[in-house]
């Protein structure tokens, strides 16, 4: 998956040049054609060589399948030429937004730069070529990432134990709370405790996921000042309360400044300490969680340790673990099977291999507490090169770097924007800052949805929008580490604008966008009447 | 090496107007007991080193020259013009099309791949994509007891295995009870699963049967009279298939399955040990809303113009929230476009060239085997393109072809404690005939 760099064709809007306008006539007027407009029979892109006669006469002697196994339907994929295929999605591309294009305030998504090697890295045949189910003996090096890797995130952490197969963030949470479940059993309150705690400014998976582990979720409401109401979490904490869900710093961007006490709180209520680690990248070396108390969290590798987001995946969202979780972690683990662990890390930080060190897997049964597979193999692999290698390119100075401009750029939008939205939360921010759009919805009529359309037309992603849910009309913006700071100006300038235009001429506010490919789509009729394939036969 | 492009300047400037003096000031608010102040991170380098650093560990890695190795994760051609398709950074560094006027490329690459994923499994609607096959079997097993409003899963010992593990995890959660078919591996068995085994097994509480086709053994199982089992007890019929052998191999709605799955990864991801792969699922209209993981509909814009957006949205976590159908969230997109382009690239008549050059390949290779007496076919059922072959200390054998670079498949003993010195042997269209001589001669200089 290496990213070759390459602009589109720009027209004067600086977009792709895809923007063009759709051609008249078509009923529905189409931007790009689908990829089966282009097919006609025979034409192909790739083919492949023909058995010998050799293996064609050894195989008339095996098995042959029987006639009711074999297809008889049709199989219409397009028959295409290698030119027009990727004509067909390289076109398709210019009408994306992505990092690589532009400004990508996304709230919570953590859109930062994806630094190229770490696609090189990825790319190396050694790890490309590589079997997960290949002997030990021939994977030492994908064995020796994933061990270092885990490494690395348990000290940035400060947890005790690392496991990296989540395939995504919502698996990691997932992964949390089947080992809460199986830390209360092993203490015999498995029946006992059943509800999760989530906060009111959690993100939508952490309920989602708590229903899917089998509990029951209580929300509970935050504080004025945008942080959990310890008041309340300490009346719903008893002994039925399996884990508390807290994302911190939260969705409002904000660090709970009483997260010792909530920490203790849980812990006290012999409850699980769950931290969704989905806004680390505002904390690193500031704040590990795992030394500061709590259970388990996931690692979003395709936010903090900039793994590409690829259009909604693949992600990575390993695990850590405190010691009393450890032993429920999925398997298999990597492990040092031979050598000491202070010395393989020692020459590895140092760029050696060490002689005689050995990696291996877990044996399958080898750790019976744990609560299993939770999927196949031993994670998103090629994410883990390209985050370990975006660590180790920055190294401890450059990872604290990270923090601090993430921080930095948040709180310069804070303050610049403050005169033109109105702020819910109007304190220091951490990764993000949420405004609000209500005064321009009440005051004029133009609504977030409006504001983020209008701000498509100046070729920069709006942030998240209504979410989180606890903030009315909301904004939530995160500009990361890497935008420089004229991008941000230029940003402040559009959002000014926005706002100005919202009072002078609404109605323009809510026409856009105008520059994109495609205008407001009718969302509401795509889910009543679902079109959701290609209809061959009416082709 | 860093990323962030502020100069000292610039950290003035922004100082300057929060109106604080340091960047400490604005990490004041994590409480004093829990502040950090370092962690032991290796200090940064530059391109030059980590570059060194990542060429000496994947240099550990011993790639095998030739591989029967199979099992889930197969060794395709990818082809080259996949790889740019999905290396466009319009593709990579984008993320979920919350904003559809900016997200069209992504949109309708995913109304494709559904399109394709319809097409090849001949159901009526497919999903944007799940982690891998495994958890999206898992997925589909608690699709089939939302539908049927029942809590046991009966599945086929002759599902890949890690398939089971993960199914197991995640029924564990809500205390879904699952329930394993047994496959026939008796001396002299077929090594499919057992239809009589099922039909005592489905009754009224089981809310789906899951079968795989090709089985893990590679055999060709009797879908329809599994299928039929299944419908006769009113439960689901949940079926994890291959995609390259769908070209050979009838689609799973020609036989009744309810809900497809499947692993993606021979549709042109690399193998990657174990990971980004990308898991498909397929189903019928009726069951949509109890579908997990996104969907993408064509639509049109005011001014008539057809557009791709997410829709029915209502099944999912950050609308429903602890009443969503799944919590999945990030999938991997990008790994679904791979096998679109993939798909596209070969066309009808490239992924039958596939699937009948692999089958070839592995025929070719049993009985090559057979003939010079080295094994025997374990299981007597007609294969797709993987074949359990006994062989004596096959264990042994399997290491010290190892330490030659050639891995001589999957040892099914560590998984089917009945099948000692079988061996699962893989073929591809890239298994070329030279591969199996030099595998035949290497058992026998082992033997």
């Amino acid at each position: 998956m290496s990213v070759v760099d390459r602009p589109p064709a720009a027209d004067a809007s600086g977009r792709g040049a895809a923007f063009a306008s759709p051609e008249a006539g078509d009923e529905l007027r189409i931007v790009e054609p689908l990829i089966f407009a282009a097919s006609a029979p025979g034409r192909r892109a790739v083919s492949f060589p023909r058995p010998s006669e050799d293996a064609r006469e050894a195989a008339t002697g095996q098995p042959a399948l029987p006639g009711a196994a074999l297809r008889t339907s049709a199989l219409r994929l397009p028959e295409v030429s290698e030119l027009d295929m990727l004509r067909h999605f390289n076109r398709l591309s210019h009408l994306n937004h992505a990092i690589d294009l532009g400004f990508y305030p996304l709230g919570s998504c953590t859109m930062k730069y994806n630094p190229k090697v770490n696609e090189w890295a990825a790319a190396r045949p050694g790890f490309a070529e590589s079997h997960p189910l290949d002997p030990a003996a021939v994977s030492q090096g994908s064995l020796e990432l994933e061990w270092l890797l885990a490494e690395l995130l348990k000290e940035i952490s400060g947890f005790g134990a690392v496991s990296l197969q989540p395939a995504a963030g919502a698996q990691g949470e997932l992964t949390g709370m089947l080992m809460t479940r199986a830390y209360h059993r092993s203490r015999g309150e498995g029946e006992l405790r059943t509800r999760v705690l989530v906060p009111d400014s959690a993100h939508g998976t952490n309920p989602a996921t708590a229903s899917m582990a089998g509990y029951e979720t209580v929300t509970i409401r935050s504080n004025e000042r945008g942080g959990i109401d310890l008041g309340a979490l300490r009346e719903a904490l008893d002994d039925h309360t399996a884990a508390l869900m807290i994302t911190n710093p939260s969705t409002l961007g904000i660090f709970e400044d009483q997260i010792d006490q909530v920490i203790a709180a849980v812990r006290e209520a012999g409850a699980i300490a769950y931290m969704d680690g989905a806004n680390l990248n505002a904390i690193l070396g500031r704040f590990r969680p795992g030394a500061a108390g709590f259970d388990v969290m996931h690692f979003n590798l395709h936010k903090t340790f900039s793994t590409p987001h690829g259009g909604g995946g693949p992600g990575a969202g390993p695990v850590g673990v405190s010691d009393r979780l450890a032993p429920f972690l999925p398997g298999p683990l990597p492990l040092l099977a031979a050598g000491d662990a202070d010395e393989v890390r020692r020459n590895a930080w140092a760029g050696r291999s060490t002689p005689g060190s050995r990696f291996a897997l877990e044996e399958r049964g080898e750790r019976p507490t744990s609560i299993g597979r939770v999927r196949a193999f031993t994670g998103n692999f090629g994410m883990f090169v390209r985050a370990y290698t975006y660590i180790r390119a920055n190294g401890d100075a450059g990872l604290r770097a990270v923090s601090d401009d993430a921080v930095l750029a948040a709180n310069y939008l804070r303050v610049r924007l403050a005169d033109a939205y109105d702020l819910p939360y109007d304190r220091v921010c951490k990764h993000e800052v949420v405004f609000s759009g209500r005064r321009q919805k009440r005051e004029h009529g133009v609504s977030t949805l409006d504001i983020a359309k209008a701000i498509l037309d100046h070729g920069i992603h709006p942030p998240t929008i209504y979410f989180p849910l606890i903030v009315e009309e909301a904004l939530m913006i995160e500009p990361t580490e890497t935008e420089s700071l004229e991008t941000l100006d230029r940003f402040v300038e559009v959002m000014h604008a926005i706002a100005r235009q919202a009072e002078t001429d609404p109605e323009a506010v809510k026409r856009a966008p105008l520059t994109t490919p495609v205008g407001r789509l009718d969302e509401a009729g795509a889910a009543r009447r679902p079109d959701l394939r290609h209809d061959f036969d009416a082709a | 090496m860093a990323y962030t492009p502020h100069t000292a300047a610039d950290h003035e400037r922004m100082l300057d107007a929060i109106g604080v003096t340091s960047i400490e000031d604005l990490f004041a608010d994590i409480p004093p007991a829990v502040r950090a102040d370092a962690f032991a991170v290796p200090p940064p380098l530059t391109e030059q080193e980590v570059r060194n650093d990542v060429a000496r560990i994947a240099g550990r890695n011993r790639i095998p020259e030739i591989s029967f190795l199979g099992a889930g994760a197969y060794r395709h051609l990818v082809p080259a013009v996949v790889g740019e398709v999905i290396g466009r950074s319009e593709f990579a560094t984008a993320y979920t099309p919350y904003q559809p006027e900016v997200s069209q490329g992504t949109l309708q690459s995913i109304y494709e791949f559904q399109s394709l994923i319809c097409e090849l499994t001949g159901m009526e609607v497919a999903s944007a994509s799940h982690y891998d096959a495994a958890t999206a079997t898992a997925e589909a097993a608690l699709m089939a007891c939302r539908l049927t409003r029942r809590n046991r899963v009966a599945i086929s010992s002759a599902v890949n295995p890690q398939v089971r593990q993960v199914l197991a995890t995640y029924c564990s959660g809500p205390g879904i009870e699952v329930v394993e078919v047994p496959a026939d591996l008796a001396e002299g068995g077929s090594g499919l699963t057992q239809v009589d085994g099922a039909q005592r097994i489905l009754d009224g509480s089981v809310a789906c049967l899951v079968a795989q086709q090709p089985n893990f053994f590679g055999g060709v199982e009797p879908m329809a009279e599994l299928g039929d089992a299944a419908h006769a007890a009113g439960a689901q019929f949940v079926t994890l298939v291959e995609p390259t052998s769908l070209a050979v191999l009838a689609a799973p709605a020609t036989y009744g399955a309810d809900i497809v799955t499947a692993e993606g990864q021979p549709l042109g991801i690399p193998l990657s040990f174990g990971g980004p792969y990308v898991g498909l699922m397929a189903a019928r209209m009726a069951s949509v809303r109890q579908m997990p993981g996104r969907l993408v509909g064509a639509t049109r814009d005011a001014a008539g113009r057809k557009g791709y957006v997410l829709t029915l949205q209502a099944r999912e976590q950050h609308i429903r929230r602890e009443k969503a159908a799944s919590n999945i969230c990030t999938n991997q997109a990008l790994c679904a476009l791979a096998a679109t382009a993939y798909l596209t690239a070969v066309g009808p008549a490239g992924l039958r060239e596939v699937a009948e050059l692999s089958m070839t390949q592995a025929r070719h290779l049993a009985a090559a085997l057979e003939e010079r007496g080295l094994g025997e076919r374990r299981l007597g059922a007609p294969y797709f393109a993987e074949v359990a072959v006994r062989l004596p200390e096959a264990g042994r054998r399997h290491a010290a072809l190892a330490e030659r670079g050639i891995v001589a498949g999957y040892p099914l003993w560590t998984h089917y404690p009945e099948l000692t010195d079988t061996l699962l042997l893989a073929a591809t269209e890239l298994t070329s005939d030279e591969e199996i001589g030099a595998l035949v001669t290497a058992l026998e200089e082992v033997a």
